[in-house]
This record gives C-alpha cells, sequence and structure tokens, in this order.
C-alpha cells in the first residue's frame, strides 16, 4: 500500500518513492576516542561499510586531542584481510600557519609531511597540541577505494592550534594500488588518541 | 492527510516533514566508453541545475584521458558553452621519485583572465599520466548558479596523477562573470580528444 499525502506518493512497495529527494550522504560510523592507540574502520566489522557501495567516503575529525603534546595525526590503509597498513603512497602536503602574537605567518611546502612511494602513516596535521584546549579538526576524502582498476586518490584538510598559533594542513596524494581497500586507521604518530570523534560517511 | 506518529508529523501536503537529509543526489553520469564531453543540462535527463538549490556540488571519479588536462566549461543556453571565467590555479605536486618535483607554486600558465574553459586538472606539470591506472577525483562546488544579480563562483579541489609521474593536489577557484543564470555545464579535454573513462555525480544541497 502506498502513502500519498496530497497527490504526492511518499512511500510505496517497502521504500521511499523515488520522487523523494532524500540524503545523499550517509553516515556510516562513528568512533569515539578514549585514550585510543588507533581508530579502525573496516569493513564488514561492526557496521562498517567500506567497498564499493559508496564512491567516495568522508571521514571527519571533530576535536581529536592526542595524549602526547606535538604529535601528528596520521592514518593508512591496508587491502583484504590484510592489517600491516603499509599501503605505497605519493603525496604533497602543504600548510598556512599565523600566530596569535601576528608577528609570524607563512604558507609553504612541508617537505617532511610527503611521502614519494612510501609506505608509512601518511600525517594530515603536523604537530598537534596537548594542552587542554589543544586538538585537531578536519576532513579526509578517499575516492573509489574498491576500484580494481585505478589508484585511490584522496583529500585532506586539518586545522589545529599549536603553541598559541593556528595551522592549516593540506594533504592529498594516492594509494599506489590497484588493489579494492578494506580498511582505514587513525592514530597518532606516537603515543594515544585521547580524547575526540571520527565519523565516517558514504556518498552515493 | 498527515501522517502523524507519537505526536511527530512526519509528512504533510505531499512532502515529508522530519529531515531526510541536505544532500540529495541528483544526477550520476558514468562514461560507457570514451566520449567528447561529459554534460549537465538542465531539465535535461532528470538534471536540476536551477534555483532549487543553492549550492551544487559536482563530483568527478576517475576521469581519465590520453594525457591531456581538463577543463570546465558552463552555458546559459544549454548548447553554447563560452561562459568566460576568471579564476586561480595552484597546485600542491610531488613526484613518485621524490626528485623531480615537492612543492605549492601558484600556475600562471592554467589560470584564465576571462576565458572560457578553466582548467580543473592536471595543472601544472603538463597531462595526466598514461597509465591504466592513472585519474583525476574530487569535487567542484558551484554557489548559487542560477543567480541574475551575481557572478557565479566557484572552488575546485582535484587529485591527479600527472606524467612525471607524480601526485598533483589542483586547486582552482574563480567565477564565471555573467549576471544570467546557468544552466548547465561540461567538462571537456584540452585538445578536444575524448574523455576515456569516468563518472560526474551531481548533488544538490538544500537551503532548509
Amino acid at each position: 500500500m502506498g502513502v500519498i499525502s496530497n497527490g504526492t506518493t511518499l512511500l510505496d512497495a517497502g521504500a521511499l518513492d523515488s520522487g523523494v529527494p532524500t540524503g545523499a550522504m550517509t553516515l556510516i560510523k562513528t568512533l569515539t576516542a578514549s585514550s585510543s592507540a588507533t581508530l579502525d574502520f573496516l569493513n564488514g566489522a561492526s557496521s562498517v561499510v567500506f567497498d564499493d557501495t559508496y564512491k567516495e567516503y568522508l571521514f571527519k575529525f571533530i576535536n581529536i586531542h592526542p595524549a602526547t603534546d606535538v604529535r601528528n595525526l596520521t592514518f593508512q590503509v591496508d587491502t583484504g584481510t590484510n592489517t600491516n597498513y603499509n599501503q605505497t603512497m605519493t603525496t604533497t602536503q602543504f600548510n598556512a600557519q599565523a600566530n596569535e602574537a601576528d608577528d609570524s605567518t607563512g604558507l609553504g611546502y612541508n617537505a617532511s609531511g610527503d611521502q614519494a612511494q612510501g609506505s608509512a602513516f601518511q600525517s594530515i596535521m603536523d604537530r598537534v597540541g596537548n594542552d587542554a584546549d589543544s586538538c585537531v579538526v578536519g576532513t579526509l576524502t578517499i575516492f573509489n577505494p574498491s576500484s580494481s582498476v585505478f589508484a585511490k586518490h584522496f583529500m585532506a584538510t586539518c586545522q589545529a592550534e599549536q603553541t598559541a598559533e593556528s595551522r592549516q594542513f593540506f594533504t592529498a596524494g594516492y594509494v599506489n594500488t590497484t588493489t579494492a581497500l578494506t580498511r582505514i586507521r587513525f592514530k597518532m604518530s606516537s603515543g594515544n588518541i585521547d580524547s575526540g570523534l571520527i565519523k565516517m560517511y558514504g556518498i552515493v | 492527510m498527515a501522517i502523524i506518529s507519537n505526536a511527530t508529523t512526519i509528512a504533510d501536503a505531499g512532502a515529508f516533514s522530519v529531515s531526510l537529509g541536505s544532500m540529495v543526489h541528483i544526477k550520476t553520469i558514468t562514461l560507457s566508453s570514451a566520449a567528447a564531453n561529459i554534460t549537465f543540462i538542465h531539465g535535461t535527463s532528470s538534471v536540476v541545475f536551477n534555483d532549487t538549490y543553492p549550492i551544487y556540488v559536482i563530483q568527478l571519479d576517475n576521469i581519465r584521458t590520453a594525457a591531456g588536462n581538463v577543463q570546465w566549461q558552463t552555458t546559459t543556453d544549454g548548447s553554447n558553452f563560452n561562459i568566460v571565467a576568471t579564476n586561480t590555479a595552484n597546485v600542491a605536486e610531488h613526484s613518485e621519485n621524490d626528485s623531480s618535483v615537492a612543492r605549492i607554486i601558484y600556475s600562471a600558465g592554467y589560470d584564465v583572465a576571462q576565458g572560457a574553459s578553466p582548467f580543473l586538472f592536471n595543472i601544472n606539470k603538463g597531462g595526466i599520466n598514461t597509465g591504466t591506472d592513472a585519474s583525476g577525483s574530487g569535487t567542484i562546488t558551484m554557489f548559487n548558479p542560477s543567480s541574475t544579480t551575481f557572478c557565479k563562483h566557484y572552488l575546485a579541489r582535484i587529485n591527479s596523477m600527472s606524467e612525471y609521474p607524480g601526485s598533483t593536489d589542483n586547486f582552482t577557484a574563480g567565477y564565471f562573470n555573467t549576471t544570467s543564470a546557468l544552466t548547465g555545464f561540461r567538462i571537456k579535454e584540452v585538445n578536444g580528444n575524448n574523455i576515456l573513462s569516468g563518472s560526474m555525480k551531481l548533488f544538490g544541497i538544500k537551503d532548509s
């Protein structure tokens, strides 16, 4: 039985009618850090979807606070049932910064934050402070991670405060594999993620 | 007739009263074979590109050419893609060999000043890598394309595998310099060669 309101079909045959505009961005999973060494999203585990269900996956970082001062927020990915998190990447990174005293500003390429066919965890925010009010926020988008044809492109924009300075980092690149990705791990360069949220969305 | 559950109105007057999400998927075009362009025209093939939404997001997934750069163009009449734009273009780029290039730079050769075909990618280092795993993916955000008052601003960020080979993080932004409503857009290869494969998605962002 359909549900028709004011002449418009809203529900029919067990689903929303195709004419109803619905959201294209779906919250898949929220992970909350609590002195966590890593935060992992694994396709097929704990309600996580990270396959060809969506062409684009968006991760949002909300108030990620490191346990240890001056640490990088990083990520890596892996394929199949592998858990080494060491896929090959070529990446770029640049950043802008301005301090509270208004006597230091800058924009530049960050050669220490890029990789050339490297397999390390990729930093997406450099030197996050662990003062009580310090944290990192931002986003990471991964395109078509389940492709068996293309390298997997990603782009991140993150913002943090560190030693009374506002710093914005732009990181991008590709995971140089034609094998489908199945998992992604976030961690600080050392020490735990003390607190914060990472939300994973799928975009149709 | 309204649908009311637990005193909450779920639907009324032909529409849902509860939020179903603010980002609405409008249309996906996936190339089944090489084509000269990928085009979205308002009112054609279920495409909405008017004042229904104040913001449109265009997602590019694995757009691949034989080598050439990719540009985009807009139209106000659905057939002439000739609206001039002025934009900026800068890239962060890094080669796989870690020695050819690692920098951020403004790319004066890839901006346009009152030009009708602003570049999206691959900027600065020439074309896309010719490997079958090479492509470009990213998003364009277009603001208020139906305005009859303002020029039409956009922001784009696309990551691509460049010819060196390496990663290029392409940032372009600018405005199509018309106060007429835009009714469509397309992407094309710079030399008029085919786009080999890829898909484009159009989303509308609700304002209420």
